[in-house]
């Protein structure tokens, strides 16, 4: 990753963090100081989904050609998706308890989230219990895509179809592109942008990290021999 | 080449009769424990209950049914498939194959709960047809991943954790059909969700006729 995007990265998440607790919000009922979440939660999401595209892109990727590589940034990005998404998850659990009363609430958007984080445990369970790298990895991968393209109707099309308390859907009062006013968009894209280079930043030092130590690895297995 | 594939399965399932008339036998265990459980008497059951005990009963006998399709099998089986079919013939064979049992399951299970139970659906001839495609998009799903999980160390619990995410889609579709037949709904009403389950069962199937050469090749 070039370093003036990390630059910009942290540079947005300060100016995030401090414009999206200090600046002016518009009023709405029940929501009240609460819509500040929007500069918080949302971003998981965005954080996440990118994150698991990017590892179903290296996963389909590996499948053609199939190296270490390929299969180490498709688990990485899987890995860190997953923290962005029990992340997104907590936050929303957070403000549900102010808007609606309870931390779990049984909406189709949670329900929704949930699933699509036990995809990702399975995905990671499955990995535990194969033994040989490469079939652990072509396993993995193939797991990886067709959850992916089975979980999407699961988060973006059956919230849409029935009625949901959440935000931007179902007539509630919320952040969709009618009611976003000008003035927490400005902070509101930056946030996206800035976590999504966060996260982007902590897969590429993963994976520089794991091709480190699987050299050390090797290493270790020739010095044995 | 896929019939006879078809039809392999199909001697190989009467030859064996044990793992048949055990998943029947598993089938009739479960829906009678949710009866002795319940107590039940007739009609002393609301039609939720119905349907979240039904489509309980169905997602376990048909996943434990279909994780045998590649679990079962022995290593050299599968060398010997290698060398005679494509995998794309397997898999699809293997999908039909498996969507007929599942609608068996499905119908025998209908039938069982309707013995015990009672049968509070209202438009049989719609709730059978959903039965036939949840029935074909479970094949879909779950003969891939038991294709995956074949391959790794704790094959069975493994089939459970891989499938249950990727066919809840699949089961919502399946709920809010069943709902709508039993508040007895007008058929258009469930037009979207059936619409839905088509567009599901299309998704899951190209899926698995696309992945599956990719975890046959080991």
């Amino acid at each position: 990753m070039k370093n003036w995007l990390k630059i910009i990265a942290v540079f947005l998440l300060f100016y995030v963090h401090t414009a999206g607790l200090l600046f002016d919000v518009p009023r709405l009922n029940i929501l009240n100081e609460t819509i500040r979440a929007l500069y918080f939660h949302v971003p998981m999401w965005f954080g996440m989904v990118t994150l698991f595209s990017i590892s179903v892109y290296y996963s389909i990727v590996y499948l053609r050609n199939p190296t270490a590589e390929n299969d180490r940034k498709a688990v990485e990005n899987a890995n860190v998706g997953l923290v962005f998404g029990i992340l997104g998850m907590l936050t929303g659990m957070l403000w549900a308890n102010y808007a609606w009363g309870s931390f779990w609430h049984g909406d189709p958007k949670q329900n929704g989230a949930a699933i699509a984080l036990l995809v990702y445990l399975a995905y990671f369970i499955l990995r535990g219990s194969v033994e040989n790298e490469e079939q652990k990895a072509r396993l993995s991968a193939v797991y990886n895509i067709f959850a992916f393209a089975a979980m999407i109707p699961l988060i973006f099309i059956i919230p849409r179809l029935t009625s949901s308390l959440h935000p931007g859907s179902g007539g509630n009062p919320g952040f969709n592109m009618y009611d976003l006013d000008n003035r927490m968009r400005m902070v509101f894209y930056p946030a996206v942008i800035g976590w999504i280079l966060i996260g982007i930043w902590i897969v590429s030092l993963r994976v520089k990290m794991r091709t480190l130590e699987d050299k050390i690895h090797d290493i270790e297995d020739e010095k044995i021999h | 080449m896929i019939f006879k594939l078809i039809h392999k399965e199909l001697l190989l399932e009467l030859r064996r009769k044990a793992v048949i008339s055990g998943i029947g036998l598993y089938l009739f265990s479960l829906i009678f424990i949710c009866y002795l459980t319940f107590s039940l008497r007739e009609n002393s059951i609301n039609e939720a209950t119905w349907s979240a005990l039904y489509w309980l009963a169905i997602l376990f006998s048909v996943v434990n049914s279909v994780a045998k399709s590649f679990i079962g099998e022995k290593k050299g089986t599968f060398i010997y498939y290698y060398a005679l079919a494509s995998p794309q013939a397997i898999i699809l064979s293997k999908i039909i194959y498996n969507t007929l049992l599942c609608l068996l399951l499905s119908l025998t299970g209908y039938v069982l709960f309707s013995l015990f139970i009672g049968n509070p659906i209202q438009d049989h001839a719609l709730f059978v047809f959903t039965l036939v495609l949840t029935s074909f998009g479970f094949s879909a799903a779950l003969s891939l991943i038991s294709g995956i999980a074949s391959k790794a160390n704790n094959s069975n619990i493994l089939m459970a954790v891989l499938s249950f995410p990727v066919i809840i889609a699949l089961l919502l579709m399946a709920i809010k059909i069943t709902k709508n037949v039993l508040d007895g709904l007008d058929r258009s009403a469930s037009m979207d969700e059936l619409l839905n389950l088509f567009a599901i069962n299309c998704i899951l199937s190209a899926l698995s006729y696309l992945l599956f050469p990719y975890i046959w090749r080991s």
